[in-house]
């Protein structure tokens, strides 16, 4: 096991740039989420610190020792791919030892090296199967067994759940992080996919464009999102944003479509009339019949999800989205009022993006 | 469809498969019936679709009494080494070409097109003329360096095709468990690669096996003819020994059938690699 140090590191094909300058470290054993859209770098981060791609600038160490002229084999790596690329003309106990046969370990020792790894994956009665004959889920197994047969410095994943169905998916999950808490391993696991990212992760850094956003805890992304970007990627149904003006007046507000004004817990850290969105999450939103201070909304969508209803209303000319635990609050037609509680909402400078309050 | 439409589309699948079979094999059938149709009979029974009488006298005497055997020995060295030289160099070749970007490939690419776009013919006396003052014409050795130089291009596109039907992760994920490049391209990528390997091998050795306007050009003598040469041997001033000739048209078949008997496992695999995933 080591630690990953990522220094200013950056990556452009020809002209075009497609890491602006990442800075982060990831402690022996801690496991790492990289979480962002389609297309912001992730998996290019993830291949850079795997050999595959050369590191354009910047500096990457595993334990403490420069990595960025070794050669993918001499990084003690091991990597979990989407594809889960096994090796379609070997079994599975042939991929699971290739990295042990390569390395010319010692039969009695490979046999109980891929034994074990096979015990914990349930994968004993497939051992002699070719990959062609392996479900989805059994596949992607394997590509772990492969990954945990020897004791690599790190461990690599790049959306290794996204070709599994919803069901699997969230078990794999689950079958992830117990052998991360088995195994205490470095990890740094790339998704697109927010609640594998919330539930797996002690860290989550947060991408977009090729720049970190945030790195914090699953909670503190959720809770005080850094910017836009992180207040609107982190949460399902996503957070509603309201664009308006910020009035220092009664203790700081928010001015808001059709003259609108929403208070505040306190002043924030900006002058008087520029540009804010406010943030506030669905569930959040409290929906009822004439709440003081609330605001008049009518309904025009009700989407049971059995587990909870989200209500989309209208109000002040905008939509506004609620999530409540409660059945029948409203129907399709009816005005409710809404209000957003000051202590929950989320306050951002429009221009930058940034977190004001 | 209702049952018996599709009977009727089944059969006549089936009947349109079964023309264009005939179709291609008739020519093959009427070579083997000449060769065993005895001399006296070939032009008073006509068109008859088998002899009345059927005799191996030509194939007797291609066997003992002509050069036959050792045209087929040579044929035979010149299109296997030409098919096993291309195929590495195509296999290597076509590798580079999927999976590296570098300096100038966008110009070697563009030159093999190019080598393809002349009619042969066109090239001949230019060659005759580099190969005649290195001692090469006239010699196997000119003529698998020819037959080489030509098929290469083309073997390498198809290699190429055939390497990037194998995903890049395969390899990738090779080098991150402890192999070299060149470990995970023999160790995984090539093994995948066997049944484009026989597909590239069968169709140069085919193309060097049949190959008549280099192998009539550039060699003189008997003792370097292959195998096509020597069939215009039975062609003479005065008349053509058409037994003769089919018989060793059907001698020759015998080794290209082969091949593909032997190669053909990889070969339908190959064929259809890319159609279906997994
Ligand atoms: N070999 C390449 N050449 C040029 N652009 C590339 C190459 N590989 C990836 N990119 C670009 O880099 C960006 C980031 O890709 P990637 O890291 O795969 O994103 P993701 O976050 O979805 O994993 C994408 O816009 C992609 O088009
Ligand atoms: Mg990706």
């Amino acid at each position: 096991m080591a630690s990953i140090d990522i220094t200013d590191v950056r990556k452009a094909y020809g002209a075009v740039k497609i890491l602006h300058g990442v800075d982060l470290t990831i402690q022996d054993g801690e496991f790492v989420v990289l979480v962002g859209p389609s297309g912001c770098g992730k998996s290019t981060l993830l291949r850079m610190i795997a050999g595959l791609e050369d590191i354009s600038a910047g500096e990457i160490k595993i334990g403490g020792k420069r990595v960025n002229e070794l050669d993918p084999k001499d990084r003690d790596i091991a990597m979990v791919f989407q594809s889960y690329a096994l090796y379609p003309h070997m079994t599975v106990a042939g991929n699971m030892s290739y990295s042990l046969r390569l390395r010319k370990t010692a039969k009695e020792k490979i046999a109980k090296a891929i034994s074990g790894a096979a015990e914990k994956l349930s994968l004993t009665p497939l051992m002699e199967r070719r990959p062609k004959a392996l479900s989805g889920g059994q596949r992607q197994r394997v590509a772990m067994g492969r990954a945990i047969v020897r004791k690599p410095k790190a461990f690599l994943f790049d959306e290794p759940l996204s070709n599994l169905d919803a069901r699997l998916r969230e078990h794999m999950r689950g079958e992830i992080k117990k052998l991360h808490q088995d195994l205490g391993a470095t990890s740094i696991y790339v998704t697109h996919d927010q609640i594998e990212a919330m539930t797996l992760a002690d860290r989550i850094v947060a991408m977009n464009a090729g720049i970190v956003q945030q790195v914090g805890s699953p909670l503190d992304l959720y809770d005080r999102p850094a910017n836009l970007f992180v207040a609107g990627f982190m949460g399902s149904p996503a957070m509603n944003m309201f664009e308006g003006v910020y009035r220092v007046a009664n203790g700081g507000s928010v001015e808001l479509a059709q003259g609108i004004v929403v208070p505040l817990a306190g002043p924030a850290s900006t002058a008087d009339g520029t540009k804010v969105t406010l943030g506030i999450r669905p569930e959040h939103v409290v929906v009822g019949k004439d709440l003081a201070g609330g605001l008049a909304a009518e309904i025009d969508l009700v989407e049971p999800t059995g587990f909870g209803t989200i209500l989309h209303s209208r109000a002040f000319g905008r939509d506004v989205k609620a999530f409540s635990l409660e059945r029948g609050l409203a129907e399709r037609g009816d005005t409710v009022s809404v209000s957003f509680p000051v202590e929950r909402i989320h306050l951002f400078d429009t221009a930058s993006g940034s977190r004001i309050g | 469809m209702t049952r018996p439409k599709r009977l009727v589309a089944t059969v006549a699948h089936r009947a349109a498969i079964l023309c264009y079979v005939v179709f291609a094999l008739f020519p093959l059938f009427w070579l083997l019936k000449v060769s065993v149709t005895p001399n006296d009979l070939l032009y008073s029974e006509g068109v008859r679709l088998w002899p009345s009488r059927t005799v191996f006298d030509h194939f007797d005497f291609v066997l003992r009494h002509s050069d036959f055997p050792l045209f087929f020995r040579n044929s035979m060295i010149v299109s296997l080494s030409t098919a096993f030289i291309v195929t590495i160099l195509a296999s290597l070749g076509g590798y580079a070409m999927s999976r590296f970007t570098f300096r100038g490939k966008f110009w070697i690419v563009g030159l093999m097109l190019l080598t393809q776009m002349f009619p042969l013919v066109m090239l001949i006396a230019p060659i005759f003329k580099i190969l005649s003052p290195l001692g090469l014409t006239n010699s196997l050795s000119g003529l698998i360096l020819v037959y080489v130089a030509f098929n290469v291009p083309f073997a390498t596109f198809l290699m190429q095709s055939f390497f990037d039907g194998i995903p890049k992760d395969l390899e990738e994920a090779a080098m991150i468990d402890g192999a070299t490049r060149f470990m995970a391209f023999r160790q995984i990528i090539l093994p995948l690669t066997l049944p484009g390997m026989a597909a590239t091998l069968g169709f140069v050795f085919t193309a060097a096996w049949s190959e008549l306007l280099f192998a009539l050009m550039l060699i003189s003598g008997v003792d370097a003819s292959t195998f096509p040469v020597g069939l215009l041997s039975f062609v003479s001033k005065f008349s053509v020994d058409f037994g003769q000739m089919m018989a060793a048209g059907v001698l020759a078949l015998i080794p290209a059938c082969l091949f593909f008997f032997f190669i053909q496992r990889y070969l339908v695999q190959g064929l259809t690699a890319g159609a279906v995933k997994g």
